[in-house]
Protein backbone atom coordinates (compact mmCIF):
# COMPACT_ATOMS: atom_id res chain seq x y z
CA UNK A 1 0.00 0.00 0.00
CA UNK A 2 1.87 3.28 -1.37
CA UNK A 3 -0.67 5.81 -0.34
CA UNK A 4 -4.03 5.79 1.38
CA UNK A 5 -6.17 7.91 -1.18
CA UNK A 6 -4.09 8.38 -4.39
CA UNK A 7 -6.53 10.58 -5.63
CA UNK A 8 -6.11 13.22 -3.48
CA UNK A 9 -2.38 12.81 -2.48
CA UNK A 10 -1.16 12.88 -5.87
CA UNK A 11 -3.18 15.44 -7.59
CA UNK A 12 -2.09 18.30 -9.90
CA UNK A 13 -1.45 21.17 -8.55
CA UNK A 14 -4.31 22.60 -10.95
CA UNK A 15 -6.78 20.28 -9.84
CA UNK A 16 -6.19 20.81 -5.65
CA UNK A 17 -6.39 24.49 -6.09
CA UNK A 18 -9.59 24.18 -8.14
CA UNK A 19 -10.86 21.67 -4.93
CA UNK A 20 -9.51 24.22 -2.26
CA UNK A 21 -10.80 27.25 -4.31
CA UNK A 22 -14.44 25.85 -3.80
CA UNK A 23 -14.79 24.60 -0.47
CA UNK A 24 -13.00 27.32 0.72
CA UNK A 25 -15.98 29.63 -0.78
CA UNK A 26 -18.05 27.24 1.18
CA UNK A 27 -16.83 27.66 4.01
CA UNK A 28 -16.52 31.15 4.33
CA UNK A 29 -19.97 31.09 4.00
CA UNK A 30 -20.99 28.78 5.98
CA UNK A 31 -18.56 30.59 8.94
CA UNK A 32 -20.17 34.12 8.02
CA UNK A 33 -23.91 32.93 8.67
CA UNK A 34 -23.04 29.90 11.35
CA UNK A 35 -20.38 31.91 13.44
CA UNK A 36 -21.63 35.60 15.01
CA UNK A 37 -17.65 35.57 16.01
CA UNK A 38 -16.47 35.11 12.34
CA UNK A 39 -19.03 37.50 11.10
CA UNK A 40 -18.18 40.49 13.25
CA UNK A 41 -14.89 40.03 12.64
CA UNK A 42 -15.13 39.83 8.37
CA UNK A 43 -17.66 42.85 8.56
CA UNK A 44 -14.79 45.18 10.82
CA UNK A 45 -12.63 44.46 8.25
CA UNK A 46 -15.13 45.39 4.91
CA UNK A 47 -15.55 41.48 3.51
CA UNK A 48 -18.07 39.59 2.68
CA UNK A 49 -18.62 36.00 1.37
CA UNK A 50 -18.84 37.23 -1.69
CA UNK A 51 -15.71 38.90 -1.92
CA UNK A 52 -13.66 35.40 -1.58
CA UNK A 53 -13.93 33.87 -5.06
CA UNK A 54 -10.68 31.87 -5.31
CA UNK A 55 -8.07 30.50 -3.07
CA UNK A 56 -6.12 34.02 -4.14
CA UNK A 57 -8.84 35.33 -1.87
CA UNK A 58 -7.61 33.26 0.76
CA UNK A 59 -5.35 36.31 2.43
CA UNK A 60 -8.13 38.94 2.47
CA UNK A 61 -9.61 36.96 5.31
CA UNK A 62 -8.86 37.89 8.76
CA UNK A 63 -6.46 35.73 11.60
CA UNK A 64 -7.94 33.35 14.26
CA UNK A 65 -6.16 33.28 16.95
CA UNK A 66 -6.63 31.19 20.23
CA UNK A 67 -7.63 33.98 21.96
CA UNK A 68 -10.97 33.44 19.92
CA UNK A 69 -11.45 30.40 21.19
CA UNK A 70 -11.05 31.34 24.85
CA UNK A 71 -13.12 34.51 24.13
CA UNK A 72 -15.83 32.47 22.72
CA UNK A 73 -15.63 29.13 25.26
CA UNK A 74 -16.57 26.74 25.07
CA UNK A 75 -19.02 26.46 22.45
CA UNK A 76 -18.80 30.14 20.44
CA UNK A 77 -16.66 28.83 17.46
CA UNK A 78 -19.05 26.36 16.17
CA UNK A 79 -20.59 26.35 13.47
CA UNK A 80 -23.15 23.90 14.28
CA UNK A 81 -25.87 23.14 16.94
CA UNK A 82 -24.84 20.88 19.65
CA UNK A 83 -26.97 18.19 18.37
CA UNK A 84 -25.18 17.72 15.59
CA UNK A 85 -21.84 17.60 17.43
CA UNK A 86 -20.69 13.93 18.24
CA UNK A 87 -17.46 14.31 19.79
CA UNK A 88 -15.56 16.84 22.04
CA UNK A 89 -12.00 17.47 22.58
CA UNK A 90 -10.07 20.02 25.16
CA UNK A 91 -6.48 20.91 25.19
CA UNK A 92 -4.95 22.17 28.30
CA UNK A 93 -5.94 25.52 29.28
CA UNK A 94 -3.24 28.36 29.30
CA UNK A 95 -5.33 30.80 32.12
CA UNK A 96 -7.69 28.05 33.66
CA UNK A 97 -9.72 27.44 30.57
CA UNK A 98 -9.22 25.08 28.27
CA UNK A 99 -9.15 25.31 24.31
CA UNK A 100 -12.56 23.32 23.50
CA UNK A 101 -13.35 21.72 19.90
CA UNK A 102 -15.78 19.73 18.34
CA UNK A 103 -16.19 17.21 15.68
CA UNK A 104 -19.23 16.08 13.85
CA UNK A 105 -20.08 12.82 12.70
CA UNK A 106 -17.89 13.67 9.30
CA UNK A 107 -15.44 15.00 10.86
CA UNK A 108 -14.73 12.15 12.80
CA UNK A 109 -14.98 10.49 9.16
CA UNK A 110 -12.38 13.31 8.09
CA UNK A 111 -10.22 12.51 10.70
CA UNK A 112 -10.06 9.14 10.62
CA UNK A 113 -8.79 9.59 6.97
CA UNK A 114 -6.51 12.52 7.20
CA UNK A 115 -4.73 9.64 10.55
CA UNK A 116 -4.99 6.97 8.16
CA UNK A 117 -2.80 8.78 5.20
CA UNK A 118 -0.31 9.38 8.46
CA UNK A 119 -0.01 5.76 9.03
CA UNK A 120 0.26 4.50 5.46
CA UNK A 121 2.85 6.91 5.20
CA UNK A 122 4.75 5.04 7.69
CA UNK A 123 4.06 2.28 6.03
CA UNK A 124 1.03 0.56 7.61
CA UNK A 125 -2.03 -1.70 6.18
CA UNK A 126 -4.11 -3.60 7.19
CA UNK A 127 -1.73 -6.34 8.63
CA UNK A 128 0.27 -4.08 11.04
CA UNK A 129 -0.61 -4.32 14.55
CA UNK A 130 -1.05 -0.56 15.80
CA UNK A 131 0.43 -0.06 19.49
CA UNK A 132 -1.13 3.55 20.33
CA UNK A 133 0.39 4.95 23.68
CA UNK A 134 -0.18 8.49 22.82
CA UNK A 135 -2.90 9.71 25.74
CA UNK A 136 -6.52 9.06 25.28
CA UNK A 137 -9.39 11.16 26.63
CA UNK A 138 -9.87 15.03 26.19
CA UNK A 139 -6.04 15.01 24.51
CA UNK A 140 -6.46 14.17 20.44
CA UNK A 141 -3.58 12.30 20.58
CA UNK A 142 -4.76 8.89 21.52
CA UNK A 143 -8.43 8.67 19.56
CA UNK A 144 -7.49 10.50 16.24
CA UNK A 145 -4.13 7.94 15.73
CA UNK A 146 -6.83 4.97 16.90
CA UNK A 147 -9.68 5.85 14.45
CA UNK A 148 -7.39 5.92 11.24
CA UNK A 149 -5.36 3.02 12.30
CA UNK A 150 -8.89 1.66 12.26
CA UNK A 151 -10.01 2.75 8.84
CA UNK A 152 -6.88 0.99 7.07
CA UNK A 153 -7.90 -2.23 8.71
CA UNK A 154 -5.07 -2.51 10.89
CA UNK A 155 -5.29 -4.20 14.75
CA UNK A 156 -5.63 -1.51 17.16
CA UNK A 157 -4.20 -1.56 20.67
CA UNK A 158 -5.63 0.88 22.33
CA UNK A 159 -2.73 1.01 25.81
CA UNK A 160 -2.81 4.73 26.24
CA UNK A 161 0.59 6.35 27.45
CA UNK A 162 2.41 5.21 30.72
CA UNK A 163 2.98 1.64 32.14
CA UNK A 164 5.88 1.47 30.62
CA UNK A 165 6.92 -2.59 31.04
CA UNK A 166 3.44 -3.46 30.57
CA UNK A 167 3.98 -1.67 27.55
CA UNK A 168 6.69 -3.36 26.18
CA UNK A 169 5.75 -6.79 27.20
CA UNK A 170 2.94 -6.23 25.11
CA UNK A 171 4.58 -4.99 22.40
CA UNK A 172 6.62 -8.33 22.78
CA UNK A 173 3.69 -10.67 22.62
CA UNK A 174 1.14 -9.18 20.98
CA UNK A 175 3.47 -8.70 18.04
CA UNK A 176 3.15 -4.60 17.12
CA UNK A 177 4.49 -3.74 14.09
CA UNK A 178 3.65 0.30 14.43
CA UNK A 179 4.48 2.13 17.46
CA UNK A 180 2.78 5.45 18.36
CA UNK A 181 3.56 7.76 20.90
CA UNK A 182 5.85 10.43 21.73
CA UNK A 183 9.44 10.73 20.50
CA UNK A 184 10.33 11.17 24.16
CA UNK A 185 8.62 8.27 25.79
CA UNK A 186 9.91 5.91 22.77
CA UNK A 187 13.81 6.66 23.79
CA UNK A 188 11.76 5.70 27.13
CA UNK A 189 10.83 2.92 26.33
CA UNK A 190 14.02 1.69 24.53
CA UNK A 191 15.64 2.31 27.66
CA UNK A 192 13.11 0.07 29.67
CA UNK A 193 13.63 -2.45 27.23
CA UNK A 194 17.45 -2.77 27.59
CA UNK A 195 17.07 -2.84 31.39
CA UNK A 196 13.76 -6.02 30.89
CA UNK A 197 16.47 -7.61 29.57
CA UNK A 198 14.50 -7.54 25.36
CA UNK A 199 16.42 -6.82 22.22
CA UNK A 200 14.90 -5.06 19.61
CA UNK A 201 15.19 -8.43 17.57
CA UNK A 202 12.61 -9.73 20.10
CA UNK A 203 10.13 -7.19 18.34
CA UNK A 204 7.96 -7.33 14.97
CA UNK A 205 8.16 -3.60 15.45
CA UNK A 206 8.65 -1.77 11.51
CA UNK A 207 7.99 1.85 12.10
CA UNK A 208 6.46 4.81 14.47
CA UNK A 209 4.65 7.80 14.19
CA UNK A 210 6.20 10.53 16.73
CA UNK A 211 4.85 14.09 17.85
CA UNK A 212 3.36 16.40 20.22
CA UNK A 213 6.95 17.21 20.77
CA UNK A 214 9.78 18.84 18.72
CA UNK A 215 12.38 16.53 18.20
CA UNK A 216 15.91 16.43 15.92
CA UNK A 217 17.33 14.59 13.26
CA UNK A 218 19.68 12.87 16.08
CA UNK A 219 17.02 11.62 18.22
CA UNK A 220 15.15 9.90 15.22
CA UNK A 221 18.73 8.06 14.42
CA UNK A 222 18.76 7.13 18.10
CA UNK A 223 15.27 5.46 18.35
CA UNK A 224 15.46 4.10 14.84
CA UNK A 225 18.79 2.17 16.23
CA UNK A 226 17.51 1.17 19.51
CA UNK A 227 14.26 0.20 18.18
CA UNK A 228 15.06 -0.84 14.96
CA UNK A 229 12.42 1.38 13.42
CA UNK A 230 11.66 3.51 10.47
CA UNK A 231 11.04 6.86 12.89
CA UNK A 232 8.50 9.18 11.23
CA UNK A 233 7.67 12.68 12.15
CA UNK A 234 4.14 13.62 12.83
CA UNK A 235 2.32 17.14 13.32
CA UNK A 236 -1.06 18.24 14.66
CA UNK A 237 -3.05 20.39 16.60
CA UNK A 238 -6.47 20.03 18.29
CA UNK A 239 -7.19 23.14 17.18
CA UNK A 240 -6.88 21.90 13.41
CA UNK A 241 -8.33 18.47 14.03
CA UNK A 242 -4.95 17.10 16.34
CA UNK A 243 -3.26 14.60 14.88
CA UNK A 244 -3.04 14.16 10.92
CA UNK A 245 -2.23 17.57 10.08
CA UNK A 246 1.29 16.71 8.25
CA UNK A 247 3.50 13.67 8.21
CA UNK A 248 6.65 12.62 6.77
CA UNK A 249 7.07 9.57 3.98
CA UNK A 250 9.59 7.05 4.21
CA UNK A 251 11.87 9.80 2.77
CA UNK A 252 11.64 12.33 5.76
CA UNK A 253 11.68 14.88 3.75
CA UNK A 254 9.26 17.19 5.35
CA UNK A 255 5.95 16.26 6.47
CA UNK A 256 2.75 15.39 4.18
CA UNK A 257 -0.36 18.28 4.89
CA UNK A 258 -3.60 17.07 3.27
CA UNK A 259 -4.43 20.04 1.59
CA UNK A 260 -7.67 18.94 0.12
CA UNK A 261 -8.53 19.43 4.34
CA UNK A 262 -6.34 21.98 5.15
CA UNK A 263 -4.68 25.10 3.65
CA UNK A 264 -1.62 25.90 5.09
CA UNK A 265 0.64 29.45 4.38
CA UNK A 266 3.81 30.86 5.77
CA UNK A 267 3.23 34.38 6.69
CA UNK A 268 5.85 36.85 8.23
CA UNK A 269 4.19 36.92 12.36
CA UNK A 270 4.88 40.70 12.48
CA UNK A 271 4.13 42.19 9.09
CA UNK A 272 1.45 38.90 8.24
CA UNK A 273 2.21 39.70 4.90
CA UNK A 274 1.92 36.17 3.16
CA UNK A 275 5.40 34.96 2.45
CA UNK A 276 6.24 33.46 -0.89
CA UNK A 277 6.81 29.39 -0.83
CA UNK A 278 9.85 28.26 0.94
CA UNK A 279 10.26 31.33 3.10
CA UNK A 280 10.49 30.56 6.85
CA UNK A 281 7.48 32.22 9.01
CA UNK A 282 4.31 31.17 10.94
CA UNK A 283 2.08 28.71 10.45
CA UNK A 284 -0.78 29.25 9.37
CA UNK A 285 -4.50 26.84 9.06
CA UNK A 286 -7.46 26.86 7.19
CA UNK A 287 -9.93 23.97 7.25
CA UNK A 288 -11.98 23.50 4.63
CA UNK A 289 -13.92 20.69 4.79
CA UNK A 290 -14.74 20.91 9.09
CA UNK A 291 -18.11 21.03 9.90
CA UNK A 292 -17.87 21.52 13.84
CA UNK A 293 -15.56 24.53 14.19
CA UNK A 294 -13.66 25.16 10.79
CA UNK A 295 -10.72 27.67 11.74
CA UNK A 296 -10.26 30.54 8.87
CA UNK A 297 -6.22 31.28 9.06
CA UNK A 298 -5.56 30.40 12.52
CA UNK A 299 -2.49 31.12 13.42
CA UNK A 300 -0.48 28.58 15.14
CA UNK A 301 2.26 30.01 16.49
CA UNK A 302 4.68 27.54 14.90
CA UNK A 303 7.89 28.58 13.10
CA UNK A 304 8.16 26.08 9.43
CA UNK A 305 8.15 26.68 5.98
CA UNK A 306 6.89 24.89 3.00
CA UNK A 307 7.85 22.98 0.14
CA UNK A 308 5.67 22.55 -3.05
CA UNK A 309 8.01 20.37 -5.38
CA UNK A 310 6.63 16.63 -5.67
CA UNK A 311 7.77 14.14 -3.21
CA UNK A 312 10.20 11.21 -4.28
CA UNK A 313 7.25 9.33 -2.92
CA UNK A 314 5.11 10.57 -5.49
CA UNK A 315 2.41 12.64 -3.44
CA UNK A 316 2.42 16.35 -4.80
CA UNK A 317 0.86 17.91 -1.65
CA UNK A 318 2.73 20.38 -0.12
CA UNK A 319 5.61 19.34 3.01
CA UNK A 320 6.13 21.43 6.06
CA UNK A 321 9.44 21.55 7.87
CA UNK A 322 9.75 20.08 11.07
CA UNK A 323 8.84 23.05 14.00
CA UNK A 324 11.67 24.81 14.38
CA UNK A 325 10.21 27.49 16.98
CA UNK A 326 7.52 29.64 18.34
CA UNK A 327 6.50 33.26 17.57
CA UNK A 328 5.54 33.33 21.41
CA UNK A 329 6.98 31.92 24.11
CA UNK A 330 5.11 28.73 24.55
CA UNK A 331 7.28 25.48 25.82
CA UNK A 332 5.98 22.11 25.45
CA UNK A 333 7.07 20.05 27.90
CA UNK A 334 6.56 16.09 27.42
CA UNK A 335 3.96 17.25 25.37
CA UNK A 336 1.67 19.87 27.27
CA UNK A 337 1.91 23.36 26.67
CA UNK A 338 3.52 25.59 28.72
CA UNK A 339 3.39 29.10 28.68
CA UNK A 340 5.32 31.66 31.61
CA UNK A 341 2.27 33.17 32.16
CA UNK A 342 0.11 30.14 33.74
CA UNK A 343 2.82 29.91 36.13
CA UNK A 344 3.11 33.48 37.03
CA UNK A 345 -0.37 33.38 37.98
CA UNK A 346 0.44 29.86 40.34
CA UNK A 347 3.20 32.24 42.29
CA UNK A 348 0.86 35.10 42.36
CA UNK A 349 -1.52 33.44 44.73
CA UNK A 350 1.72 31.82 46.54
CA UNK A 351 2.65 35.05 47.88
CA UNK A 352 1.73 38.32 48.13
CA UNK A 353 3.81 39.75 45.17
CA UNK A 354 4.75 38.23 41.92
CA UNK A 355 7.99 36.75 42.26
CA UNK A 356 10.85 37.42 39.41
CA UNK A 357 10.89 33.33 38.42
CA UNK A 358 12.74 31.86 35.17
CA UNK A 359 11.43 28.24 33.77
CA UNK A 360 14.67 25.95 32.83
CA UNK A 361 14.14 22.81 31.08
CA UNK A 362 16.30 19.74 30.67
CA UNK A 363 16.36 16.62 29.05
CA UNK A 364 17.31 14.38 31.47
CA UNK A 365 17.55 10.55 30.32
CA UNK A 366 14.95 11.32 27.38
CA UNK A 367 12.72 13.16 29.52
CA UNK A 368 11.82 16.93 29.64
CA UNK A 369 12.61 18.05 33.22
CA UNK A 370 11.38 21.31 34.23
CA UNK A 371 12.84 23.44 37.21
CA UNK A 372 11.03 26.39 38.20
CA UNK A 373 13.68 29.20 39.64
CA UNK A 374 11.78 31.18 42.24
CA UNK A 375 13.77 34.53 43.64
CA UNK A 376 12.75 34.99 47.70
CA UNK A 377 11.44 37.68 48.63
CA UNK A 378 10.71 39.62 51.86
CA UNK A 379 6.44 38.19 51.67
CA UNK A 380 7.82 34.28 51.34
CA UNK A 381 11.02 34.22 53.28
CA UNK A 382 10.98 32.87 56.92
CA UNK A 383 13.36 32.41 59.26
CA UNK A 384 11.69 28.43 59.58
CA UNK A 385 13.15 25.73 57.13
CA UNK A 386 9.92 24.27 57.38
CA UNK A 387 7.92 26.78 55.87
CA UNK A 388 10.05 27.75 53.10
CA UNK A 389 9.91 24.27 52.11
CA UNK A 390 5.98 24.53 52.64
CA UNK A 391 6.26 27.37 50.18
CA UNK A 392 7.97 24.66 47.71
CA UNK A 393 5.50 22.24 48.00
CA UNK A 394 3.13 24.56 47.54
CA UNK A 395 3.64 26.29 44.17
CA UNK A 396 5.11 22.61 43.09
CA UNK A 397 1.35 21.15 44.11
CA UNK A 398 -0.04 24.54 42.59
CA UNK A 399 1.78 23.69 39.21
CA UNK A 400 1.14 20.02 39.13
CA UNK A 401 -2.86 20.36 39.29
CA UNK A 402 -2.80 23.38 36.73
CA UNK A 403 -0.46 21.83 34.28
CA UNK A 404 -1.11 18.45 35.03
CA UNK A 405 3.22 17.91 34.41
CA UNK A 406 5.59 17.79 38.02
CA UNK A 407 7.94 20.50 38.25
CA UNK A 408 11.26 21.15 40.54
CA UNK A 409 10.58 24.37 42.16
CA UNK A 410 14.00 25.71 43.41
CA UNK A 411 14.05 29.00 45.98
CA UNK A 412 16.61 31.33 44.41
CA UNK A 413 18.07 34.37 46.13
CA UNK A 414 16.82 37.81 44.77
CA UNK A 415 18.55 39.11 41.66
CA UNK A 416 19.58 36.05 40.71
CA UNK A 417 18.02 35.79 37.48
CA UNK A 418 19.32 37.26 34.47
CA UNK A 419 17.62 40.55 33.17
CA UNK A 420 18.06 41.60 29.77
CA UNK A 421 16.13 45.29 29.43
CA UNK A 422 15.33 45.37 33.05
CA UNK A 423 13.20 42.28 31.77
CA UNK A 424 13.59 38.84 33.02
CA UNK A 425 14.45 35.94 30.73
CA UNK A 426 11.75 33.77 31.76
CA UNK A 427 12.56 30.65 29.60
CA UNK A 428 15.61 28.86 29.63
CA UNK A 429 15.84 25.60 27.20
CA UNK A 430 18.52 23.96 27.46
CA UNK A 431 16.96 20.28 25.12
CA UNK A 432 19.27 20.00 22.66
CA UNK A 433 16.47 19.28 19.63
CA UNK B 1 14.41 40.14 77.59
CA UNK B 2 13.90 39.46 73.71
CA UNK B 3 16.69 39.08 71.89
CA UNK B 4 16.47 40.16 67.76
CA UNK B 5 17.76 37.48 65.61
CA UNK B 6 18.41 38.16 62.22
CA UNK B 7 18.18 35.49 59.22
CA UNK B 8 19.12 35.47 55.79
CA UNK B 9 18.27 33.75 52.62
CA UNK B 10 21.10 31.81 51.32
CA UNK B 11 21.32 29.52 48.34
CA UNK B 12 23.65 26.64 48.63
CA UNK B 13 26.82 28.04 46.65
CA UNK B 14 30.14 28.80 47.64
CA UNK B 15 30.88 32.61 48.92
CA UNK B 16 27.48 33.51 50.30
CA UNK B 17 28.19 32.74 53.64
CA UNK B 18 31.46 34.48 53.23
CA UNK B 19 29.43 37.49 50.95
CA UNK B 20 27.53 38.32 54.25
CA UNK B 21 30.15 38.03 56.59
CA UNK B 22 31.81 40.54 54.26
CA UNK B 23 28.97 42.67 54.54
CA UNK B 24 28.67 42.88 58.30
CA UNK B 25 32.43 43.20 58.83
CA UNK B 26 32.56 46.22 56.66
CA UNK B 27 30.12 47.72 58.55
CA UNK B 28 31.47 47.27 62.22
CA UNK B 29 28.86 45.30 63.20
CA UNK B 30 30.11 41.94 65.50
CA UNK B 31 28.89 38.89 65.25
CA UNK B 32 28.05 36.85 68.81
CA UNK B 33 26.29 33.85 67.58
CA UNK B 34 25.42 31.93 64.27
CA UNK B 35 23.94 29.33 63.13
CA UNK B 36 23.12 27.84 59.29
CA UNK B 37 20.20 25.43 58.65
CA UNK B 38 20.16 24.25 55.23
CA UNK B 39 18.38 21.49 52.88
CA UNK B 40 20.27 20.43 49.26
CA UNK B 41 18.80 24.04 47.81
CA UNK B 42 18.86 26.91 50.20
CA UNK B 43 20.35 27.58 53.75
CA UNK B 44 18.93 29.88 55.96
CA UNK B 45 21.81 31.72 57.83
CA UNK B 46 20.79 32.99 61.97
CA UNK B 47 22.85 35.25 63.64
CA UNK B 48 22.91 36.96 66.54
CA UNK B 49 24.64 40.79 66.35
CA UNK B 50 25.47 43.73 68.43
CA UNK B 51 23.41 45.52 66.53
CA UNK B 52 20.18 43.90 64.20
CA UNK B 53 18.77 46.86 63.01
CA UNK B 54 22.00 48.07 61.64
CA UNK B 55 22.65 44.93 60.37
CA UNK B 56 19.13 44.35 58.75
CA UNK B 57 19.45 47.04 56.81
CA UNK B 58 22.98 46.93 55.41
CA UNK B 59 21.99 43.07 54.63
CA UNK B 60 18.72 44.33 52.52
CA UNK B 61 21.04 47.11 50.70
CA UNK B 62 23.57 44.31 49.46
CA UNK B 63 20.31 42.67 48.15
CA UNK B 64 19.95 40.09 50.75
CA UNK B 65 16.86 38.93 51.56
CA UNK B 66 16.70 39.52 55.32
CA UNK B 67 14.32 38.89 58.27
CA UNK B 68 14.08 39.70 62.33
CA UNK B 69 12.54 38.06 64.40
CA UNK B 70 12.86 37.47 68.18
CA UNK B 71 13.98 34.59 70.13
CA UNK B 72 15.51 34.48 73.85
CA UNK B 73 18.79 33.18 75.12
CA UNK B 74 19.31 31.32 78.39
CA UNK B 75 22.45 30.54 80.52
CA UNK B 76 22.56 26.89 81.87
CA UNK B 77 25.10 24.83 83.63
CA UNK B 78 27.77 23.39 82.11
CA UNK B 79 27.27 19.58 82.86
CA UNK B 80 25.06 16.89 81.85
CA UNK B 81 21.06 17.51 82.16
CA UNK B 82 21.54 21.07 82.16
CA UNK B 83 19.84 22.10 79.10
CA UNK B 84 17.02 19.33 79.80
CA UNK B 85 16.37 20.91 83.01
CA UNK B 86 14.99 24.22 80.77
CA UNK B 87 13.43 22.08 78.17
CA UNK B 88 11.56 20.11 80.78
CA UNK B 89 9.78 23.26 82.09
CA UNK B 90 9.00 24.42 78.62
CA UNK B 91 7.26 21.11 77.69
CA UNK B 92 5.36 21.03 80.78
CA UNK B 93 4.05 24.46 79.47
CA UNK B 94 3.42 23.32 76.03
CA UNK B 95 5.22 26.01 74.40
CA UNK B 96 6.62 23.97 71.37
CA UNK B 97 10.53 24.50 69.76
CA UNK B 98 10.78 26.31 66.58
CA UNK B 99 14.11 25.54 66.57
CA UNK B 100 17.61 26.27 68.71
CA UNK B 101 21.37 26.01 68.75
CA UNK B 102 24.45 26.93 70.97
CA UNK B 103 26.08 29.50 71.02
CA UNK B 104 29.84 30.47 73.35
CA UNK B 105 29.49 32.25 76.40
CA UNK B 106 32.66 33.96 78.42
CA UNK B 107 32.19 32.10 81.96
CA UNK B 108 33.71 28.78 81.25
CA UNK B 109 30.88 26.61 84.11
CA UNK B 110 27.55 28.21 81.81
CA UNK B 111 26.45 26.97 78.37
CA UNK B 112 24.62 29.69 76.08
CA UNK B 113 21.29 28.46 74.45
CA UNK B 114 19.21 30.70 71.68
CA UNK B 115 15.49 29.27 71.96
CA UNK B 116 13.19 30.36 68.80
CA UNK B 117 9.91 29.35 70.83
CA UNK B 118 6.19 29.59 69.60
CA UNK B 119 5.01 31.99 72.42
CA UNK B 120 8.43 33.70 73.46
CA UNK B 121 7.01 36.03 75.88
CA UNK B 122 5.02 33.07 78.26
CA UNK B 123 8.55 31.22 77.93
CA UNK B 124 10.61 34.07 79.35
CA UNK B 125 7.91 33.87 82.23
CA UNK B 126 8.02 30.62 82.84
CA UNK B 127 11.69 30.03 82.40
CA UNK B 128 12.19 33.00 85.33
CA UNK B 129 9.90 31.55 87.51
CA UNK B 130 12.04 27.85 87.55
CA UNK B 131 15.35 29.60 88.17
CA UNK B 132 16.67 29.43 84.70
CA UNK B 133 19.03 32.56 83.38
CA UNK B 134 17.14 34.17 80.74
CA UNK B 135 19.39 36.89 79.34
CA UNK B 136 19.17 40.43 78.65
CA UNK B 137 19.24 41.87 74.74
CA UNK B 138 22.59 43.51 75.64
CA UNK B 139 24.16 40.75 77.57
CA UNK B 140 23.87 39.12 74.39
CA UNK B 141 24.58 41.54 71.46
CA UNK B 142 27.66 42.30 73.95
CA UNK B 143 29.16 38.76 74.19
ZN1 LIG C 1 6.80 11.95 0.39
Amino acid sequence: MEYWNRIYECMPREELTRIQSERLIQTVKRVYHNVPHYREKMQKAGIEPGDIQSLDDLKKLPFTYKQDLRDTYPYGMFAVPLTEIVRIHASSGTTGKPTVVGYTRRDIDTWAEVTARTLVCAGANKDSVVQIAYGYGLFTGGLGIHYGAERIGASVIPISGGNTKRQIQIMKDFGSTILACTPSYALYMAEEMEAMGIKKEDLKLKAGVFGAEPWSEQMREEIERRLGVLAIDIYGLSEVIGPGVASECKFKCGMHIPEDHFIPEIIDPDTEEVLPPGSTGELVFTTITKEGLPLIRYRTRDISSLKYDICECGRTCVRMSKVTGRTDDMLIIRGVNVFPSQIESVLLEVGDTAPHYQLVVKRVDNLDVLEILVEINQSLFSDEVKKLETVEKKIRSAIESVLGISAKVTLVEPKTIERSEGKAKRVIDLRKI
Amino acid sequence: MMVKQISVFLENKSGRLAAVTRVLGSNDIDISALSIADTTDFGILRLIVNDPDKAVRVLKEHGFTVRSTDVIAISVPDRPGGLASALDVLERESIGIEYTYAFVGKKADEALVILRLDNPEKAIETLKKNNIKVLSAEDVYNL
